[in-house]
């Protein structure tokens, strides 16, 4: 057993622990935190798989900015953790019992092969230029077209998070532009003709 | 105990055990819609590691790729789903999955 396959199976136990918390933690904030834990371990993972540079951005994406995501918001909003457990473990049969049958079938269907033990050794070339660069060679001019959907995808989901969350506050006293711009001189200014009037000056008790 | 060297199987095997569990995670929490939506990564997670074995077993890059997009999606996919979750605690004051029956579905 050498220093890979023991390295594999340690970063395999914390992943499926951390799983395993994540999904029966009581607090929410320790569900996140074990989320967390689960996505570095699977990040060491893809060390292992020598995809460097995706291990890496799944620490930086999903550790560092969806899961302190997941965190404010779980901050943010006041739940009452106590009233979403009851009947927690109602269901756990049936859960159990899905879960042991995916776990089967994956099992069954992973027997029949799957027993490469070695990767194709990649030429020298590609071993000198690194998986960094061999992703983005492939990104760029196999996959460009995708990758600027991906991009258009980003920027609807920032629109998306964006509108659906802002809120306009009833009590603040913002000006309308276009009302401003659109304002005539009619509308403020109103010129009357009249006859002029001449007041009395009063005689009763002005005469002291 | 003799493990023998790491197949591809031992990856694939942990990605399926990996999203047994997030399955029943779903069925756990299915009152709690942030641990709800914490499982749906988890599920992305294992999906994504087996997309990379098979990327290193195979000696193909299009693997890694794809990885990099199913990341996107799923970071878009979270945002939307926590901005929906915050607009619905503002309107309900409550994320209990049950009592979501506006639409009588």
């Amino acid at each position: 057993m050498n220093t890979t396959t023991a390295l594999f199976y340690v970063f395999s136990a914390v992943l499926l622990f951390a799983a395993l918390r994540v999904i029966t933690a009581r607090s929410t904030v320790h569900a996140a935190l074990f989320l967390v834990l689960a996505f570095f371990s699977a990040s060491c993972i893809w060390m292992l798989l020598k995809a460097e540079f995706l291990a890496i951005v799944l620490v930086l994406v999903y550790v560092g900015a969806v899961m302190v995501l997941f965190l404010f918001v779980v901050m943010m909003l006041d739940i009452n953790t106590d009233s979403l457990r009851v009947g927690f473990w109602k269901h756990f049969p049936v859960a159990g019992l899905v879960g042991a049958l995916i776990a089967l079938e994956m099992a069954l269907v992973l027997m029949g092969g799957f027993r490469l033990t070695e990767a194709p050794v990649a030429d020298a070339a590609a071993i000198k230029m690194g998986n960094t660069k061999l992703l983005g060679i492939e990104m760029y001019t196999k996959y460009l077209y995708p990758l600027q959907v991906a991009a258009v995808l980003l920027l609807v989901a920032i629109v998306a998070a964006i509108s659906l969350t802002l809120r306009q506050r009833k009590d603040s006293r913002h000006m309308d532009a276009s009302e401003q711009v659109r304002a005539r001189k009619a509308d403020r200014v109103r010129l009357v003709k009249m006859a002029p009037v001449v007041e009395l000056p009063s005689t009763k008790d002005g005469g002291a | 105990m003799s493990l023998g060297p790491i197949t591809l199987g031992h990856f694939l095997s942990l990605g399926g055990l990996l999203f047994a569990l997030s399955v029943v995670g779903i069925f756990l929490n299915r009152r709690n819609l942030i641990v709800l939506l914490m499982a749906i990564e988890l599920m992305l997670l294992a999906v994504n590691l087996n997309f990379v074995a098979f990327s290193h077993y195979l000696g193909d890059m299009s693997g890694q790729v794809f990885v990099f997009f199913i990341l996107t999606v799923a970071a878009a996919e979270s945002a939307i789903g926590l901005a929906i979750l915050v607009v619905l605690f503002r309107n309900r004051s409550s994320i209990n999955v049950e009592e979501l029956d506006e639409l009588k579905g």
